[in-house]
Parts: C-alpha cells; sequence; structure tokens
C-alpha cells in the first residue's frame, strides 16, 4: 500500500535494517539521513536497491556538498511502489575524493556522476565513462569546491550591502564556512 | 552477405534548426541506422549552483527562472517550496491557490511549445507550431497581466507570490479557459491526434521500456508513457494539488507518439484544475513577511514540483547565514536525457531528431 | 477596329492579328510580314520560336516573382498568421525585396567543391522546368513546339530536372548535401513508374501523345479527363509531388532534419535559383495537370470568347493552390516510408488503372458504340473503381502498427507496479532495444 504523501524514512529506522544485513556498512545515522561506510557503499547501495521494504528501485538524485574536511555525496532513493523517499550520505576525503559508482545499480546515476566529477571532483570508480559533462577536459579544477577560486581582492557580489556584523554570525568575506555553526 | 561500408560522424548541432536549444548529438551512422551516439553538453553552463551561493536565498529566485526558461514559473515554485520547508515558513492559503494556477498556466505553455516543436521535428512546416504558438501567445499575456514578464517571471517569492492578481485578471483568465482553449485544443486534436502521418513518424519511435524507465530515472511523460502512473501533484502533492481533482494520462508503449498524446491530455486536466482553483479562490494576503536576507536554521531540504518536462527538486543546504551553503538543482531534462543512446540507437536519424523532441528537454536546464 | 470591338464585346475569337485571345494570329502576322519582305525560311521559323520563347519566358518571369508571393502569403494564412504584408500593399513587393536581397549576397563555393557542377546544377535544375512548357497548348492554335510525343517529353524533362538536383548536392562535397542527394535519387528512381503509369491511361483513351490531340479528345468529348480518370490523377498528383520534392514528401530538403539537404552549400543567387526554380517545376507540373486532366485551354465554350490562355492560367492557379494546402498542412514521410509508399501503393493501383483502361478502349473500338452511350457509363465505372480499390487497398496494406489506442488512459492516482530491476545494467540496457518500427 503506498502512502498517500511522499514520506521521508526517519534515518535510524533504514540504519537499522541496512545493519541487519551488512553490519558494518552504516557510519552514522541521523532523523533525515543514513552516512554510510565508502568501502562497503557499494553492498549497502545493492541492498538498498533489492531489499523489499526499502525498495529503493529510483535513484532521486544524487549530488555533492562540499563540507570543507570532507566531500559528502548525497543520494536521495525513492521507492514508487511504496512512495516513501531514503536520504543516504557517502562521506569521501577532501583533496582526492573517491566512491564507489552506483551506475550498475541504477543507471540514472551516470550522468549525474559525471556532473559530479566535473564540478566537485569526485571520482567514481567503476563508473563507465567517466568524464567531464560540463567544462572541457582541460579545465582547470573543479568550481563547486568552496575553495576553488576567490574574487580578487576579497569581494563577493551581492551581500555587500549587507551588514557585516550580524550578532551571532560573522559573513561578508568569502571564505569557507563550516556548516550548522554559522561561521 | 553485408556490404562493408564505413560508418560516417555525423555532428547534430549544437546549431541546428530543430534541437531545443544549444545541445550537441555526435551520431555514428551506417548508412542510415544509428550505430552509436553521444551527447556534449555544456554550451550554455552558467555555474548557477556557484553563483547562488554568494546571493541570498530571494536573490536567488531569478536563477530559477533562467533554468528552464520555458517553464519558469514551475522553477520558481520548486525553489521556494525548498528554503521555506527549510525554513519552515507558512505560506497563506491564498497564495497557495494562485501558485497552483499559475504552475497549471505554466505547463500549458510549455506543453504547447513542446507539441508544436515536436510536430516540427516531425516535419509539419510549421503549421502546427504557429498553432501552439497562437495559445501559448495568450497565456503569456496573462504573466504579463500579473507580473510584469512573459518568460522570466520572477513571480514566486519565499512566503507566497510577489504581487496580487489585478482586478481584469479572473476575467480574462475566464475567458481564456472557458472560451478560448477548449476550442482550440480541439482544433488541436483534430489536427494531430490519430493522424496518419504522426502515427507513421513516432508510433515505436524512441521506447522506453517500464523497468529501463524506473531504473534510468526518468520523471514526467517520459516515465508516464511507459506505462508508470507516476505524478508528484499526486505522490507528493504541493500547494493545493490534493484539493483539486485532476487525471494524470499515462500511455501504453513507451514510446513518441504516447509522449506527443500524453502531453496534449495534460493540458487538458491543466484546465480542469485552473477552473476549480479560480471557484475555490480565496481572499487573503498574498505573502508573508519574510526578511530580505532570510536566514533559516542550518539543515538541509530537498523538495520537488512536477514540472511540464519531469521531476524537478531542489537540494538545499544551509549554514545559518543568508545565503545557501549548496544549492542543487535535479534537473529533469538531463536525466531523462540519461536513456538517449538506448532509445536511438537502430533507428534512422530522422526518427533520433523525432526521439530527441518528444524528450522535451531545455537545455537551459540541462547545462544550468 | 475598336469601334468594331466596343460594338460586339461578346464576339467570338477572329483571326485579326490585334485580336490577342489568340495569339497566334500576332505571331502568324510577324512571320507572314517576314516571308512577304522575302526572308530565307529559316529565318521565318527562327523568328517563329523567338517568339514563342519570348511569350514563354515571360510567363515564366511573371510566374517565378508571383507565386513566391502567393505561396507565403496563403501557407501563412493557413497557419492562422498573415504572412508578408509590409514590403509594399499587401506585401506585393516582397518577391522584389527577396531578389535584391539574394542578388546582393556573395555567392560562397567551397573549394572542395566540384566548380563546374556546382555552378552548372541549379540551371539545369531550372531548364527543364521552362522547356516543358514549350509543348503546352496555350489555346486552339498556340502551341510552341507541336510535338506528337509531347508526353515523351514532359517525363524526360522533368527527370532532368530531379537529375540536376542530385548532382548539385553530389557536387557539394557535404555530407549533408550527400544525404539529400541519395535520397533524391531514391525517390526519382521509384517514383517515375507510377507517373508514367498513371498518364499512360490518359494517353490510351485521347488516342496520342500530342498535347493538343489530349485536349482536343477532352473538347470534342464534353469532359474532363480527371472525371474519366480520377485514379490516375491522384497517383500522378501524389507522385509529382514526391518529385517536386514538396511536403509531404520533401526530405531532400528537410530543414529541420538535415540543416537544408542538397542546397546547404549554395547562397545568393544560385540559390536563389533553386528556389525560384521549384516554383517553375511546380508550376510546370500543375500546367501538366491543368492540360492533360483539367481540359487545358478548353472550358465548356468560354473558350471561344475568353482568351484560351488565360484559362490555361486560372486552372494552373488552382491546381497550384491545391500543392500549396498539402504542403502547409502534411507532416513528412521518412525515407522508407515513402518509397515503400510508391512501390506498393502508387504503381500496383496504377498497373490495375490500365488494365482498366485497356478494357474499356478496346470495347470502344470493337463494338463502336456512340461516346455519348459508353463515356458517362466509364465515368461511373472509373469513379467507382477509384473509390472500391482506394478503401480495399487501405484494409489491407495499411500499417498495422495500431495495436495501441489512440488516446492515453486516464489515472486518478499513482499506480506503480512493482517490477524487478533490470536483469544485466549497464549503459546500455538488454530489453530497452527499439522494436521494428512499421514500414507502411
Amino acid at each position: 500500500m503506498p502512502h498517500a504523501v511522499t514520506v521521508t524514512l526517519p534515518g535510524q529506522a533504514v540504519a537499522e535494517r541496512i545493519r541487519s544485513s551488512l553490519p558494518p556498512a552504516v557510519r552514522d545515522a541521523t532523523d533525515g539521513y543514513v552516512v554510510l561506510e565508502p568501502a562497503h557503499a557499494f553492498e549497502a547501495m545493492q541492498f538498498i536497491r533489492d531489499d523489499e521494504q526499502l525498495d529503493g528501485k529510483y535513484l532521486v538524485q544524487l549530488c555533492s556538498v562540499d563540507m570543507i574536511t570532507r566531500i559528502d555525496v548525497v543520494y536521495h532513493i525513492a521507492s514508487l511502489a511504496q512512495n516513501h523517499i531514503i536520504e543516504v550520505k557517502v562521506p569521501a576525503d577532501h583533496e582526492q575524493p573517491e566512491v564507489p559508482s552506483v551506475t550498475p545499480i541504477w543507471v540514472g546515476a551516470k550522468l549525474q556522476e559525471r556532473e559530479v566529477y566535473d564540478l566537485m571532483g569526485v571520482v567514481f570508480t567503476g563508473h563507465p565513462e567517466l568524464t567531464r559533462l560540463f567544462l572541457w577536459d582541460k579545465f582547470p579544477g573543479h568550481p563547486l569546491r568552496k575553495d576553488f577560486m576567490a574574487l580578487p581582492g576579497g569581494q563577493k557580489p551581492g551581500l555587500s550591502q549587507f551588514p557585516k556584523q550580524v550578532p551571532g554570525q560573522t559573513g561578508g568575506e568569502f571564505r569557507p564556512r563550516v556548516p550548522g555553526t554559522g561561521e | 552477405m553485408a556490404i562493408k561500408s564505413d560508418l560516417v560522424e555525423v555532428n547534430i548541432g549544437p546549431q541546428h534548426p530543430s534541437t531545443h536549444g544549444v545541445f550537441r548529438m555526435v551520431a555514428i551512422i551506417d548508412g542510415e541506422r544509428i550505430v552509436d551516439v553521444k551527447m556534449v553538453v555544456g554550451y550554455l553552463h552558467r555555474s548557477m549552483e556557484k553563483l547562488a551561493e554568494e546571493r541570498t536565498y530571494t536573490q536567488n529566485i531569478p536563477f530559477t527562472d533562467r533554468m528552464d526558461y520555458l517553464a519558469a514559473m514551475t522553477g520558481n515554485l520548486g525553489y521556494v517550496l525548498s528554503v521555506e520547508k527549510l525554513a519552515g515558513v507558512e505560506v497563506p492559503e491564498r497564495a497557495q491557490y494562485l501558485r497552483t494556477i499559475f504552475a497549471e498556466l505554466q505547463r500549458i505553455a510549455s506543453h504547447e511549445m513542446a507539441t508544436g516543436a515536436f510536430i516540427n521535428d516531425c516535419g509539419a512546416w510549421q503549421t502546427p507550431v504557429m498553432w501552439c504558438f497562437r495559445d501559448r501567445e495568450k497565456v503569456l499575456d496573462l504573466f504579463e497581466m500579473v507580473c510584469g514578464a512573459r518568460i522570466t517571471t520572477n513571480y514566486m517569492r519565499i512566503g507566497g507570490v510577489a504581487f496580487d492578481i489585478p482586478d481584469e485578471f479572473l476575467p480574462a483568465l475566464d475567458r481564456l479557459i472557458n472560451d478560448d482553449l477548449p476550442r482550440r485544443f480541439e482544433e488541436l486534436e483534430q489536427l494531430i491526434v490519430g493522424n496518419e502521418i504522426i502515427l507513421m513518424r513516432a508510433r515505436d519511435v524512441g521506447i522506453v521500456t517500464p523497468e529501463l524507465a524506473i531504473n534510468a530515472s526518468l520523471s514526467g511523460p517520459m516515465i508516464r508513457s511507459a506505462g508508470i502512473a507516476w505524478d508528484i501533484r499526486k505522490a507528493d502533492p504541493y500547494c493545493v494539488y490534493d484539493r483539486v481533482n485532476f487525471d494524470i494520462p499515462v500511455g501504453y508503449n513507451g514510446d513518441s507518439y504516447d509522449r506527443m498524446v500524453i502531453r496534449i491530455e495534460e493540458m487538458k486536466q491543466s484546465l480542469r484544475i485552473i477552473r476549480q482553483c479560480m471557484s475555490d479562490l480565496p481572499a487573503g494576503p498574498h505573502k508573508v513577511d519574510v526578511p530580505l536576507a532570510l536566514r533559516p536554521p542550518a539543515g538541509e531540504a530537498y523538495s520537488r514540483v512536477e514540472s511540464p518536462k519531469g521531476e524537478l527538486g531542489f537540494y538545499v543546504v544551509s549554514d545559518g547565514s543568508s545565503a545557501p551553503y549548496r544549492w542543487h538543482v535535479r534537473p529533469p531534462s538531463l536525466i531523462n536525457l540519461t536513456v538517449l543512446r538506448e532509445m536511438t540507437v537502430g533507428q534512422t536519424i530522422a526518427d533520433a531528431i523525432v526521439t530527441l523532441g518528444s524528450i522535451d528537454i531545455n537545455v537551459g536546464e540541462v547545462d544550468r | 477596329m475598336i469601334g468594331a470591338l466596343l460594338a460586339a464585346p461578346t464576339a467570338l475569337v477572329t483571326d485579326n492579328w490585334w485580336d490577342i485571345r489568340d495569339l497566334s494570329n500576332l505571331s502568324g502576322a510577324i512571320l507572314d510580314l517576314i516571308e512577304d519582305a522575302g526572308g530565307p525560311g529559316w529565318l521565318t521559323y527562327v523568328v517563329g520560336a523567338l517568339l514563342g520563347t519570348l511569350g514563354i519566358v515571360s510567363f515564366i518571369g511573371g510566374v517565378a516573382i508571383i507565386n513566391i508571393w502567393i505561396e507565403r502569403r496563403v501557407v501563412g494564412r493557413m497557419q492562422s498568421r498573415l504572412g508578408p504584408n509590409r514590403v509594399g500593399p499587401f506585401g506585393l513587393l516582397q518577391p522584389v525585396a527577396d531578389a535584391i536581397k539574394l542578388m546582393q549576397k556573395e555567392v560562397l563555393q567551397p573549394r572542395v567543391a566540384d566548380g563546374l557542377v556546382f555552378t552548372v546544377a541549379p540551371i539545369a535544375f531550372t531548364v527543364p522546368g521552362i522547356a516543358l512548357l514549350a509543348v503546352i497548348p496555350w489555346g486552339r492554335n498556340m502551341v510552341l513546339a507541336d510535338l506528337d510525343v509531347g508526353i515523351v517529353f514532359l517525363f524526360a524533362m522533368s527527370s532532368l530536372a530531379a537529375l540536376a538536383v542530385f548532382i548539385g548536392g553530389y557536387g557539394s562535397n557535404n555530407k549533408y548535401a550527400l544525404f539529400g542527394s541519395m535520397r533524391v535519387i531514391a525517390m526519382l528512381v521509384t517514383y517515375e513508374i507510377p507517373i508514367v503509369l498513371s498518364l499512360l491511361g490518359v494517353v490510351m483513351f485521347a488516342g496520342s501523345m500530342n498535347l493538343n490531340q489530349i485536349v482536343l479528345f477532352q473538347a470534342d468529348n464534353w469532359l474532363f479527363l480527371i472525371m474519366l480518370q480520377p485514379l490516375a490523377f491522384l497517383i500522378y498528383f501524389l507522385s509529382s509531388s514526391a518529385e517536386l520534392n514538396r511536403t509531404p514528401a520533401d526530405l531532400a530538403e528537410a530543414e529541420s532534419e538535415i540543416a537544408g539537404g542538397y542546397h546547404v552549400e549554395y547562397s545568393g543567387m544560385k540559390f536563389g535559383l533553386y528556389y525560384a526554380a521549384e516554383l517553375i517545376n511546380a508550376v510546370a507540373v500543375s500546367t501538366i495537370i491543368a492540360t492533360v486532366f483539367l481540359g487545358g485551354w478548353w472550358l465548356y465554350k468560354i473558350d471561344e470568347i475568353v482568351p484560351g490562355w488565360m484559362i490555361v492560367i486560372g486552372k494552373i492557379y488552382a491546381v497550384y493552390f491545391v500543392f500549396i494546402w498539402t504542403r502547409g498542412t502534411l507532416p513528412r514521410f521518412r525515407i522508407d516510408q515513402l518509397l515503400a509508399f510508391a512501390w506498393k501503393w502508387m504503381t500496383p493501383m496504377a498497373i490495375i488503372n490500365i488494365l482498366l483502361v485497356a478494357g474499356e478502349v478496346v470495347l470502344w473500338e470493337e463494338t463502336g458504340w456512340s461516346a455519348g452511350l459508353l463515356l458517362p457509363l466509364y465515368i461511373a465505372i472509373n469513379g467507382a473503381m477509384t473509390a472500391v480499390l482506394i478503401v480495399a487497398w487501405v484494409r489491407v496494406m495499411a500499417p498495422k502498427f495500431q495495436r495501441y489506442p489512440d488516446r492515453p488512459r486516464m489515472y486518478d492516482g499513482i499506480d506503480v507496479p512493482s517490477l524487478p530491476a533490470p536483469a544485466s545494467i549497464g549503459p546500455t540496457a538488454p530489453g530497452a532495444a527499439p522494436a521494428r518500427r512499421a514500414t507502411v
């Protein structure tokens, strides 16, 4: 019976389910998402797809977030038949990120992984054709990273008219921010 | 005993009268059959996701106009829905109804363009294009009436819509959806649906099987043509879609003809939705007051809308400051292109053009 | 003499040299002048030919200009838009503007293209279209070249025009132009047969290949051959659409597919010549249809008052309007569907038509019954046979892809079957191979 409205499955429940079959695969779980161990990420994804309860046959989207100390690859996986969504994150090293490719599991990841490789520099091992998607082959660097190309003079467009000092938050200069702390 | 012939590499695009924007396909053909196809995108890459990290949430709304530039309202809508989910903003009733009306009007406009361009790809010398654009012009006139712009509307705001509708809007809308458009859709149907030549050109061309559709994350008319009844407006309703009655068209065969008739049917269902919203439109404020530099709490949110092209999703990560820390768009056009090779290998170039037209890509969204 | 004309406004066509309703009077007077002045025989012949050529070429010049305007305006109205209306009143000077634009453009020729072939091709495309108007009777005594094999001359000239399209594309040294040319040759060879076979029925009835004789046959028997041969008319109309590369069969220049086809490398006035020549060829084919099927200069005694050539021109434009009508409405066939249409539909039906006509003609000659008795009977039989044949053919031969309904099914909510993932996934998943499309 599908849910009437799409439900985001709580991370702890999903982590329990994955742990029941692959104990070392889960590193952490919050209310919204599950963090997987990169070494076992591929089997965990396969399990998510083939399990009857999780039923993750449909990869909604995959993207990447640069969290200064690491790069997170975020997957949203859905079950159309049961109408729920699971969010999964796979952390990767910041300097040389490598994550197993899920293209053999979901074909829909093919172009999205190329985009992540192009813009963030994450290498997906096992991808059939990992080349840059938007930028040309010799483009120096990966633009979406936080440390790519500061504007001259430390300026940044758009926010200059807002007060730089707000109680509880510093802002206004272009620098990588640590998420969750507001700094 | 096959005659050995050389494989020819033919470039289709990026400038081409028929592809929908600057999109390049390199087809390797043997005679007239395609053996392999490779696509090259990125001619319109504008690094919107990087630019958005330097702008406030409200300043990012015009970016969403320009991604899928033929369906700006739904782009705006998806983005403000995700920010509202992140920041916990409650939208007043009137704004919800207005958002639904404009999203459906935008669906009509975008599908008119898609249908016209598709039949142009089939070769009908622009007569259906002109007819479809005639109706699209009327919808764009309504957009101009309410927000001043026809295509890059920038109409949705975090917490509601930008302007309330003027007095002459509802009578004009009533005229449009009760007199003009039903008649025009009937004419279009008589000309196109069941037309022998279009059937010959588009039936069994660009087939998608249901298993491949789910596995390749297709959405929108692509997945519905394969026989899977999946629509975000029904599965994950936003705005007032859970309060209106409408049906979703689902195809049989997964080919280009199915996608075309699905789009025409969706336009008619949009009329139904707009009628119900118009009659139930409540009074009230059209937007809540949200600070100009909104600072949502740290966290992340993913929300999606059913744009005319498919499932348009926005993943926003906030770190508590006034600019998004990371903003990612799930582009339906790019993901629908995943199966381009499977759909076109083994067909002729003419069929490949028809297939590409039926996927209905928008390069602004593919490249961002 | 003006008084004589004014006094009897409905006078029949006379032999006076100033009566332009029969242009042979004028040319006859000039030639008599030369002969009386003692000119050699060949001079009379040459001057006669020149006069006729002058008439036809001036007609074609006017046609090329006016038809540009007509085509764009009529197609525009069909697409519920206005068409050109800025240049001159009602856009009438639009062709002039087009001509000026094309003449002042640089004529680019790719270095790798074959120079001679590249230049000759547009000319070779235009000339046959004009030349075939020489055998058309414009009035009772107005034929420039009264060939006894007029119909064969027509076939030769229209094939020549299509051949010129091919050499234009081939000589451009361009992949896309080559595609266009290949398609054209395939279509040319295929559609020659239905064209020839359909006109053969007409020839059998008229008993001669001389076009003036065909028109006289229609005049003597008080009918148009389209009534007697509806199937031949349809086959000829559709097949010559294909020969002319007009929609629904215009793949050779399919703009939305291969960006221009055989004329992609042409610019400036060479392209202008291709464009004008297409219109001229369309008019030439319309002329053939107007003469052979619609009675030419004869129109139930009206041709004794109104000039014959005006009647012909009126009929030409009526047929031309139908060409424009199909162009504005129908989408385009694919090449294999087009060829299948010729081989499996046009050719067999043309052959059946000839069998029928042969039977009828033999019956007429053997029994010697009067035409007034037999011809209405034949009209009825042929009309019925056409309808029966078309319906039967569609039943038997129409493509069988309609195993799905035309419209989608409507769902009230989501309904996703729980399908297994595809067995082996990779970049190309099996089970996703495109099914064979049905060819006609």
